[in-house]
């Protein structure tokens, strides 16, 4: 109710642009880092075969995304370990 | 002659890519240039009722790249103006009519006629796109103030910067200084944030277009368009002159202008 007032009154204080402009800039660092879900799965497979010559790992549950922090994209990998194997000595 | 091709382009339709071309070109030649449009969007023409020049076509850009006609057959003379030419696009046939190769042959003999040669671009990142930019010097994106043209203008911006245009600059077109000045509506400045490209000019949002485009007379012709006023005054940028930017507190404030008209005239 207070909000339909305060937005009566023109004292909204986020306008929608701003919505607009997170919205736009997010949805473009997807766009121009160019990465398709078929690349994203592609370098899942090869993730998966390359830790798993060290590791056992939870195939079914494991992510890998592109996340992006402040002004910067990652590359985040949740891999869950189900045990390690054991070490060889070379 | 020293000519410049300008491709004008959004990637999202209805942004007024064509509104745009008809009315640079028009207001470039009422200040004595040459200037020739040319319509890319091929099945679906438009530039020609927008200039009010339809029932003059009598051959297309394919019949010129095809060899059925000589270029100077198919360029429409706008008889408004001595260096007004238009090169229609074809109704009949789709955007594979034309290849890049031919559009760059194509442009470049206009450039041995014209000043200024401003290519309509279809909307879309295919052939039709690729055709268009094919033979340009430099590239003009319009868009308006809406995360949909913007994100699309992004998008274009990317495949214009990868085939090698060196020279984009952006035209927002359609804004509205009331929303804006709510914060409903994102600013010059917000989108040239996004985009990080230079800025070609700002053109408001206003009736006069729609009533222009219905008679066939781009708003340039007239005084009372304030978007015909923005226009005018991105063609003077086009041709080199530094003009300032159409200010949004102009178009908001008609009325104070109306009243300081009125107390001048007394």
């Amino acid at each position: 109710m207070l909000d339909i007032i305060a937005r009566f009154f023109g004292k909204d204080s986020t306008g929608s642009k701003d919505v607009a402009r997170e919205r736009l800039r997010l949805v473009l660092i997807h766009d121009r880092s160019l990465v398709s879900p078929e690349l994203i799965n592609a370098l899942k497979e090869d993730l998966i075969q390359v830790i798993q010559q060290y590791m056992d790992i939870d195939v079914e549950s494991l992510l890998v995304n592109l996340e992006n922090e402040d002004d910067s994209v990652a590359l985040v990998a949740n891999i869950p370990i189900k045990g390690l194997k054991r070490a060889v000595n070379i | 002659m020293n000519s410049r091709v300008f491709v004008i382009t959004s990637g999202k339709g209805g942004v007024g890519k064509t509104t745009t071309t008809a009315n640079l070109g028009t207001a470039l030649a009422m200040m004595n240039k040459r200037a020739v449009l040319v319509d890319t969007d091929i099945g679906l023409r438009n530039l020609d009722v927008v200039m009010g020049l339809e029932n003059r076509i009598v051959f297309d850009i394919v019949d010129v790249v095809n060899g059925n006609c000589k270029l100077k057959q198919a360029l429409i003379k706008d008889k408004r103006f001595d260096g007004l030419c238009l090169l229609p696009a074809a109704q009949t046939k789709d955007k594979t009519a034309v290849t890049p190769h031919q559009m760059k042959n194509l442009t470049n003999e206009l450039r041995q006629d014209f000043e200024f040669i401003l290519v309509d671009c279809p909307a879309g990142i295919e052939q039709g796109f690729k055709n268009a930019i094919a033979g340009a010097d430099a590239a003009i994106v319009v868009a308006t103030p809406e995360v949909s043209s913007v994100r699309d203008a992004d998008r274009i911006v990317g495949l214009l910067e990868a085939a090698g245009l060196r020279e984009t600059k952006l035209i927002v077109n359609r804004i509205r200084a009331k929303m804006v000045k709510k914060g409903d509506m994102m600013d010059i400045s917000d989108i040239l944030d996004i985009l990080s490209i230079d800025l070609l000019g700002v053109v408001p949002e206003d009736e006069c277009i729609v009533i222009s485009t219905n008679r066939g007379e781009p708003a340039v012709l007239g005084n009372i368009s304030r978007a015909g006023e923005a226009y005018r005054r991105i063609a003077r940028r086009i041709m080199g002159e530094e003009v300032p930017m159409y200010s949004l507190q102009e178009s908001s404030n008609i009325m104070a202008r109306f009243k300081r008209m009125l107390t001048l005239a007394r």
